[in-house]
This record gives structure tokens, C-alpha cells and sequence, in this order.
């Protein structure tokens, strides 16, 4: 049986201008999932840094989850894997760092590594702040894979968890389904009748997984689907950016060999140009 | 559709095929020669090429043959190749022409027919003007009748003033045949300002035969000989129909042979692919040609004519246009063209040799001169100084040293200018690979909807392109560029391209997102760059094509259109839903007389907190007579983002369940909504679902995409305003 829902969340704070902001993002998401919160504090223990992180958390403004605060020193991939290992975490909150003066989101070293390496989901927030922005609208990737359904059953509780109203499934066709080259008139008319044929194979495939969940959590939250033309895991990113989403969920990459890294693909195109935020369901 | 048989229309194709030859046969004639070929090369090259590519292309109404651009390549190969000795270098660069055949042929199996696509226009315009400075150069001195042309292209250039002066002392044979040059020169260049119907019965280069013709005769028929110098006149070999020359391969390992090899095969494949996509859009069937298909019969064209010692076979231009006006409908009339040829050689073989070299020499000036014309220059300049830069160095650099050279300095021109204009280098270095294309059809309009981000230049159009392919012509697409940073010439170029060809089969391509790019020109093709946190361009410079459009749409509905209204920064305030935003610009607003209805794009970012880009996107605002209750209307709940903070709830409509289940209708004051939702009005809001409106008790704020409307959409938006305000005020 798959775990659907979050009873523990793993953040990793350090203390940078944006410690309220995180604190407050992994508070605020802790009590949506009703869930309780492990704040993960690479480096060593300090009486300063503990009193300046409870003066943060007592200044949250809602009602506090349960929380416990780990000091650990070491390498912070490590660190936080091994924290998310054995505190059981279903969600580790990770932040994205903004391009100097740009509009532009990717994460550095240390989360790409633990977002390939996390056994939880993992949530990637391009711009945490201290005021609540509520999650509206989201995006999650219907890609024939076995994971989808899971995927896409998760989007489905976070969003209620949330809040949130309105989600698109989202089926990326690559153009290498359509194998029909376009040339002439006669080939583009051929084209268009495998894309449409497709198109309605993949939106009945999507709409078989959607009856498989359930009823309280697909009427809670309005939801289409779409079919989009480009490559896999790129073009869902640009969709997202483009709908303006608040949230994009997406499958987990399954393989990550160095081949994966040299020539980007599904998701490491959105990690390194984030639209909005991504959660990473394993 | 079924498919045309080949015999539809037979007779208007054979005319034209009739008209084009005699087109085709000074060009045939000239071309050869001026590429150091034999005089009948050309004829072989024609010849083969309309009865080749007329079986195997993929056009429709293309005409093939010897190519402009061709000959000063493959001059230089003959140059090069036999140092010095001309028909042994005609036998090698045989070979060079047949393995150049073979790598068009490789091309169109491997799909590479976009090759052109990859090359920055204004670049491929410079290498086309240099060859057109070369061709004008060189031919203006055989048409003063010096035959031993040396030099590169600059020397002779210099050295006009003394060719001329050197005229003085020619001797009477030379002169005439220069008269008839320059008197034929003056026919090309004056032949389109001449109406006289019967004139123009006969298309500029056959006057140009005439003309010769006519002087031979009237000397044959008062008895004396004709006075210009038999060195100047062509010569057919009477054999030329049986000898067959046999090309020398020995140079194969040559570093040399390879480059001419590639000098050839680009610049026969970029011309081709110029003139199939120009003649494409003057097709009366709207036909797509088959460009890759047309490529391989290019190809096997191309190894044939090499073969039997004719040249490369391109497709041309200014003849396939020709066939078109003629009332050409399918490839046959390119195959007539190649027969008729054939015919006027063998019957006219005779007369044929009585053309002096000089008339033919003022037909290729012209062509020269119309590659190279100083309106060009002046097109570049109005697009922008850059460009003018970038054709100027490709042009300088293609004539200094040669075509790969110079159309390389001008890709990396091109890219330079690029990075300087948005002094950033990463933008490209970082997004060259990634894909930035996205298309989908969008359920709510049907239209396709292509995005671009990052940027889109020369160096990534064919990803652009891809997708455009790939939607049919008669649907209707919207191409948004508001994330993409940077657009460059080249693509404008193309898409106004595609605009046309759309068009032309009932489709729409219409640009959005363009119009807050800054630019310094005033070409709706200039670049266009979105330069992050700089000062915002200053208006009234350049607009888009986009513009050009909204602001007729506001003179056909008698509306006033401002490029830039005065800034209205609470615009959206006391709407519900937008508390939070902040208004950027405001800008194209359309208003209609009275002021009670505008239409505007706008910029807005969606509060402090929210760290996206801003959005971009056209409102219709419309003030009410009377007050009306505050509420909002949409069917994606989108609106809801930020007011459900502050108190408003969803309101059922008990007595229309259907309505209630696909729209949500916010508000403050139930009752009084329920109210104000007339059951008329329901029905109306029904069939308008698509847009989402905000009230705010009085005035309406509607809108449809979070992405700038289209001209079209603007217009059914207007109208449906303007219905909106008539069902309220009543």
C-alpha cells in the first residue's frame, strides 16, 4: 500500500538572510499536511543560533506543529539524507536560489544532489516567504509511466491539503510518438490524424487513472487535462511558467547516470530553470 | 483530395514551359560561359534538371536549370582546379559538380532541407550580394568585350575606369559588339517601365537575342558580313549534342577540391531553397512543396548534368516566377521548358552562333546588379544599423576571401551583434540547448498556442520552426514571445513568412508579446530585445506588426488608439482579486468615443511576494451607467487566488444548476447577486465562458488569456463588451 499522506516533514535551516522565510514555508506546509516538522541544522550547536531560531518560531503567527530541532554536523548531503532515513520523512522542503537580478530560479549543488538521492518526495520552493502566498493552481505531468498514478493521486492530496482549487494534468507527447515526418501537405494531413489519435489515447489513458481516485479528492479539486507537443520533462516546465501555476508536481527520474547528467532530460531541465514550485513525488 | 493528373491542364503548362524557355535559353547560354563552362553546359544543365526534377521533385511549379549564384563558384573551381588551363579545369570541376550532386542527394535523405534555416537572412543577403558584385564586376567586362579577365573582384573593380578609357582604341568589331551589349543592358533595365502590350509579348533576355539576331540579319540581307569580331561570338560545336566530356576525379584528395565541393553544394542548396520557399507563396494552388523530395531530385539532377558536363541544377527564381505568371500548374511545364530548349538548339543551332558574347554579358549584369541593388542596401539600413553591419562585413569578407569564409564571418557577425545588443553572453550560452518551444492546442479556443522563452535567433529557429511545421495552414496560431527575451531578424523574417503562407490557406499566425521589446529601428522585422530591469524602451518607435493591426482595428470601429496612455497605477486596485497588484504599463489602449469602453494591454506582477514574472495580458474594461453589485465571473476559479482571504464566497445559483456547476460567480452580497443575475444574463454569460470578469460595482474588467490578445481575440473581445454593456445598461 502507498503512503498518501505526509505525517513527517524534513527541512534543512541554516542561518542565511532567508531563515524566517524557510522556517515560516516549512511551519506553514507542516500544518496544512498536519504533519510535524524536523528542522535540520547542519553545523554545529550554538546557544546563539538555538536562541535566534526560537525567537523565529515563536513569532509564527498560526498555531505551531509539533516540531523537534536536529544539530548535526558533517557534509549536508549526508547530513540531511540520513536525517530524512531516520526520521521516516515523507517530504523534504528544499529551497531554490535566485539568479543574481533575474526572474530565474535553479537549485544549487547540494539540493540537486539530495533531490536525486531523497527516498521521500521532495519539495523545491523558488521563493519561500514570511507572508503566506496561497497555492491556487498546479500542474502535474500524466506521462505514460508507472509512477504517474501515484503522482498524480499525490498532486490530488497535496492540492486539497493546500487548499488549492485547479489542477492540469498535463500529457506530454514527444515528438518521436509521432513518427509521421511532416514535408508536404499530404504528410501534415497524415500527422495531424496520428497527433489527434494519440491525443485521444493518452486523455482516455489519464482519465482511467482519475477514476482510480478517489471520488472526495477529484471533486475537491477542478481539474482538465492537456495535451502538450515537446520534449518530456522540458515543455511541462514552460507549460507551468506560461499558466502562471503555482505549484508543478512531477515523477521522480528514474535513472541518474552520468550519461543522464550530460545530455539533461526529463527533469533536470526544470532544476536548473525552475517556473514555480516543484514537488518531486517518489 | 485527389490526386491531379499530370495531363490536367496540359496546354496552359506547355505555354508556359514555351514562355520560360525562351527565358531560360540567353540565361542557359550566358550562365555557362560566365562559369568558364562550355556554351552548351547550360543547355545540358536545363535540360536535365526540367526532365530530372519535373519526374522526382517535390515542388509544383519551380523551374530548374543553371543557377546565378552558381557561376562565380564554379568559375573560380575551373580557375582553381585547372590552373590555368580551362578545360582541364572544366573536366575537374565536372567531378566536384557530380560529388556536390551527391551530397545533395545525402542531404534530402538526411532531411537537412532546412539548411538555409541555419544561416542568419541578412548573412545569406551579404553572400548573395557579393556574388552579385562578382557576377556585375565580371561580366560588365565581357560586355565591353574584354574576354580575359583577370584579378579578383576588387581589382577589377578599380580598374573600370581604365577599361573604359580603353575603349578609345578598340578596334570597329569590338565596338559594335559593345554597342549591342550596352543597348541590350539598357533593354533589361528598362524593359518593366515599357506598357506597350506588344512589347512585352516577349519577355527582356529573348529582345536581347533579337536584337542580335536582328543586327546579324540585317547585314546578311544587304549582303555584307556581319562587323563584330568572330572571336566575340559564341560558337556551338556541331558535335555538341554527341561528344560527352568525362570528368576528371584525380583531384579527390585534394584539401581544395573538398572546399570547392562545399562552396558548390551550399550555395546551389541555399539558392534552391530561397526560390522553392518564394515560389511557394506565389503557387494559385496553394501547394506545400515537398523540400526535402525536391532536394534528392536536385540531386540525382545534378550527378546526371555533371555527367554529360553540364553544371549544378538549382532552382531559379525569376523563371519559376515567370511559369507562374504564365499560368503554370504543375511540374510539366518545367519539363516542356527542358524540351523546348532542346528543340531551339538543334533547329537554331545556326543562329545561335551569331550571338555575340557581349549581349549575353549585359543580361547577367543586370541579374548582377539585381542582387546587389542599392535599395538592399537601404532595406538593410531601415532594419536596423546592425543588420546593415552584419550584411556589410559578410559582403566585404565573402568578396575578400571566398563563399564558406565570408558566410561564416557573418554567422559570427551576426552572433556578436546578438550578444552585444543584450550585453550578455549567458543568455545564449545557457540556453542554446534547451529546448524552448512549447505548443498546445488550447482546450478553451482551439487555437494552437506556441510559447518561446529564453530567445529565439537564427542559432535556434528550427526548433520554432519544427512546431510551426507541424501545424496545419488553415488552423489558427498564436505565437507568444512575452518570456522570450531576445528576437532576432532572422525570425521575424520567417514568420512573417509563415504569416503569409497561413494566409494564403484561410489560417492565422498572429504575434503576440513583441510589443514591449525594446528596439531602435522603426522595420516591424528589427530585433527585438527584453532587457531585464533597464529602463523601459520609449514609445512610439518601431511599432509591431501586432500594433499596426490593433491600431486599425481602432480606426475601422472609429476608436482612439494610444501606443502609450498615461499611466494608471491603481487601475486594478479595487478589483476583486487583483488587491494585491501592482500595475507596470499600461499600453496599446483602444477607448471608444465616449470612454465607457477601453481595451488595453497590461503589465502587471502579482503583488511583492509572488516571484514570478509579471504577467502580460489584455483587459477590456467597461464602465456601467449604474451601480451593480460587486462580483467576480470564471469558469477556472483563477480569480479566486488572492480574494478568498477577504470574505467573498461562491454563489449557487439554485434555480440554474448547470450554470452553477460550470461557472463560478464570487461576490460579497449573495442576494444581490443572485439578483443581478437575470436569467437573459445567464444565458449571455454562458455562451461568453470564456472570459473571466470582475466587477467591482462600476466598472466590468474582462479577460480571456494571461497572455496579450491577439488582433482577432481583441476584436471579439471588443464586441463582446460592447454587447456586455448593452444586456447591463440595458
Amino acid at each position: 500500500m502507498h503512503k498518501k499522506e505526509y505525517n513527517t516533514v524534513v527541512v534543512g535551516v541554516a542561518f542565511s538572510p532567508n531563515l524566517q522565510a524557510n522556517a515560516f514555508e516549512a511551519l506553514r506546509m507542516s500544518v496544512l499536511f498536519n504533519a510535524s516538522l524536523v528542522m535540520v541544522h547542519v553545523g554545529e550547536k550554538s546557544a546563539e543560533k538555538e536562541k535566534k531560531l526560537e525567537k523565529i518560531i515563536a513569532d509564527f503567527p498560526e498555531a505551531l506543529p509539533p516540531y523537534t530541532v536536529l544539530w548535526k554536523a558533517g557534509h549536508p548531503v549526508e547530513v540531511l539524507l540520513n536525517a530524512c532515513v531516520s526520521e521516516n520523512a515523507d517530504l523534504l522542503i528544499l529551497g531554490a536560489i535566485q539568479r543574481e537580478g533575474l526572474l530565474k530560479y535553479y537549485i544549487g549543488s547540494v539540493a540537486r544532489k539530495l533531490t536525486r538521492k531523497c527516498p521521500c518526495d521532495v519539495l523545491l520552493l523558488i521563493k519561500p516567504a514570511v507572508e503566506r502566498i496561497p497555492c491556487s493552481y498546479a500542474v502535474v505531468n500524466g506521462l505514460a509511466d508507472e509512477k504517474t498514478e501515484e503522482t498524480i493521486l499525490r498532486a490530488f492530496y497535496v492540492l486539497s491539503s493546500l487548499g488549492a482549487t485547479r489542477l492540469t494534468i498535463v500529457e506530454e507527447i514527444s515528438e518521436e510518438d509521432v513518427a509521421v515526418k511532416v514535408d508536404d501537405d499530404r504528410s501534415l494531413r497524415k500527422s495531424t490524424i496520428v497527433k489527434e489519435r494519440i491525443r485521444l489515447r493518452e486523455k482516455s489513458r489519464v482519465e482511467r487513472i482519475l477514476t482510480h481516485i478517489p471520488k472526495q479528492m477529484t471533486a475537491a479539486v477542478q481539474h482538465d487535462i492537456q495535451p502538450i507537443f515537446g520534449r518530456r520533462g522540458y515543455s511541462i516546465g514552460h507549460f507551468a511558467r506560461v499558466k502562471r501555476a503555482d505549484l508543478l508536481v512531477m515523477n521522480a527520474p528514474q535513472a541518474n547516470s552520468l550519461w543522464d547528467r550530460i545530455f539533461p532530460h526529463d527533469i533536470e531541465y526544470i532544476l536548473s530553470d525552475l517556473p514555480t514550485d516543484v514537488l518531486i513525488v517518489r | 483530395m485527389a490526386k491531379s493528373s499530370p495531363f490536367k491542364g496540359l496546354r496552359s503548362n506547355i505555354f508556359a514551359g514555351f514562355v520560360v524557355s525562351l527565358i531560360a535559353l540567353p540565361l542557359a547560354l550566358g550562365l555557362a560561359v560566365a562559369s568558364g563552362f562550355p556554351m552548351v553546359a547550360g543547355i545540358v544543365t536545363a535540360v536535365v534538371g526540367g526532365v530530372l526534377v519535373s519526374l522526382f521533385g517535390g515542388s509544383y511549379v519551380t523551374i530548374t536549370g543553371p543557377g546565378y549564384g552558381l557561376v562565380v563558384v564554379l568559375l573560380s573551381a575551373v580557375a582553381v582546379l585547372g590552373d590555368g588551363d580551362m578545360h582541364a579545369g572544366y573536366l575537374y570541376a565536372l567531378s566536384a559538380v557530380i560529388i556536390s550532386g551527391m551530397l545533395l542527394l545525402l542531404f534530402g535523405f538526411l532531411r537537412f532541407g532546412a539548411l538555409s534555416d541555419f544561416f542568419p537572412a541578412t548573412a545569406i543577403q551579404g553572400m548573395l550580394s557579393a556574388i552579385g558584385v562578382t557576377l556585375l564586376t565580371k561580366q560588365f567586362y565581357v560586355m565591353l568585350g574584354d574576354m580575359k579577365t583577370k584579378g579578383t573582384v576588387l581589382e577589377l573593380l578599380a580598374a573600370v575606369p581604365d577599361l573604359v578609357f580603353s575603349l578609345k582604341i578598340a578596334p570597329a568589331g569590338q565596338l559594335y559588339a559593345v554597342g549591342l551589349g550596352v543597348i541590350s543592358l539598357l533593354i533589361m533595365l528598362f524593359y518593366s517601365k515599357i506598357t506597350n502590350r506588344f512589347f512585352r509579348l516577349i519577355p527582356a533576355p529573348m529582345w536581347v537575342i533579337l536584337l542580335a539576331l536582328g543586327f546579324d540579319a540585317y547585314f546578311s540581307i544587304t549582303g555584307g558580313e556581319n562587323p563584330i569580331d568572330k572571336k566575340l561570338l559564341i560558337s556551338l560545336p556541331n558535335d555538341m549534342l554527341t561528344s560527352v566530356p568525362t570528368p576528371n576525379f584525380s583531384k579527390w584528395k585534394e584539401p581544395v577540391f573538398w572546399g570547392i565541393v562545399l562552396s558548390i553544394t551550399l550555395v546551389s542548396s541555399i539558392e534552391s531553397l530561397l526560390s522553392i520557399k518564394a515560389v511557394d507563396k506565389l503557387d494559385p494552388e496553394k501547394r506545400r512543396s515537398n523540400i526535402n523530395k525536391d532536394m534528392r531530385a536536385l540531386g540525382i539532377a545534378t550527378i546526371v548534368s555533371g555527367f554529360l558536363g553540364g553544371m549544378n541544377v538549382g532552382t531559379v527564381i525569376s523563371r519559376s516566377s515567370v511559369n507562374v505568371n504564365n499560368q503554370a500548374t504543375n511540374r510539366s511545364s518545367n519539363f516542356f521548358h527542358a524540351l523546348f530548349l532542346l528543340l531551339f538548339v538543334i533547329v537554331f543551332q545556326d543562329q545561335l552562333g551569331r550571338i555575340p558574347f557581349t549581349s549575353l554579358a549585359a543580361i547577367l549584369v543586370y541579374t548582377g546588379y539585381k542582387l546587389t541593388a542599392p535599395a538592399i542596401f537601404v532595406r538593410m539600413y531601415r532594419i536596423g544599423k546592425e543588420q546593415l553591419f552584419i550584411f556589410l562585413t559578410t559582403l566585404i569578407a565573402t568578396l575578400l576571401t571566398d563563399l564558406i569564409s565570408g558566410i561564416l564571418i557573418g554567422l559570427l557577425a551576426t552572433f556578436l551583434v546578438h550578444v552585444l545588443l543584450n550585453k550578455a553572453f549567458w543568455l545564449f550560452s545557457r540556453n542554446l540547448l534547451k529546448p524552448n518551444v512549447l505548443m498546445y492546442k488550447e482546450n478553451e479556443t482551439q487555437s494552437y498556442y506556441v510559447g518561446v522563452i529564453h530567445f529565439c535567433t537564427f542559432l535556434n529557429f528550427y526548433k520554432l520552426k519544427a512546431k510551426l511545421d507541424k501545424i496545419p495552414q488553415t488552423q489558427k496560431v498564436v505565437v507568444d514571445f512575452s518570456l522570450c527575451s531576445f528576437v532576432d531578424h532572422t525570425v521575424q523574417e520567417s514568420l512573417h513568412n509563415y504569416e503569409e503562407l497561413f494566409m494564403r490557406k484561410g489560417g492565422v499566425v498572429e504575434i503576440v508579446g513583441l510589443d514591449v521589446h525594446e528596439t531602435d529601428s522603426s522595420h516591424p522585422f528589427a530585433v527585438r530585445t527584453l532587457r531585464p530591469f533597464q529602463n523601459i524602451r520609449v514609445f512610439g518607435r518601431g511599432k509591431t506588426r501586432r500594433q499596426h493591426q490593433l491600431e486599425a482595428l481602432a480606426q475601422e470601429k472609429g476608436w482612439k488608439y494610444e501606443e502609450s496612455p498615461k499611466a494608471q497605477k491603481n487601475l486594478l486596485r479595487d478589483h476583486l482579486g487583483y488587491e494585491t497588484t501592482s500595475v507596470e504599463r499600461v499600453y496599446n489602449q483602444l477607448s471608444s468615443p465616449n470612454k465607457d469602453l477601453s481595451l488595453f494591454d497590461i503589465t502587471y506582477s502579482e503583488g511583492v511576494f509572488i516571484a514570478k514574472e509579471s504577467v502580460q495580458t489584455t483587459l477590456l474594461r467597461v464602465r456601467l451607467k449604474s451601480p451593480v453589485p460587486v462580483f467576480s465571473f470564471d469558469r477556472e476559479m483563477l480569480l479566486e487566488k488572492l480574494s478568498h482571504l477577504a470574505g467573498f464566497h461562491d454563489i449557487d445559483f439554485p434555480e440554474h444548476p448547470d450554470f452553477s456547476d460550470d461557472f463560478y460567480v464570487r461576490g460579497n452580497d449573495p442576494k444581490k447577486v443572485r439578483a443581478f443575475f437575470t436569467p437573459e444574463l445567464i444565458s449571455f454569460f454562458s455562451a461568453y465562458g470564456f472570459y473571466h470578469i470582475m466587477c467591482n460595482g462600476s466598472e466590468l474588467m474582462v479577460r480571456q488569456f494571461l497572455r496579450p490578445a491577439s488582433p482577432a481575440e481583441a476584436s471579439a473581445m471588443i464586441a463582446f463588451g460592447l454587447a456586455l454593456k448593452e444586456k447591463i445598461d440595458g
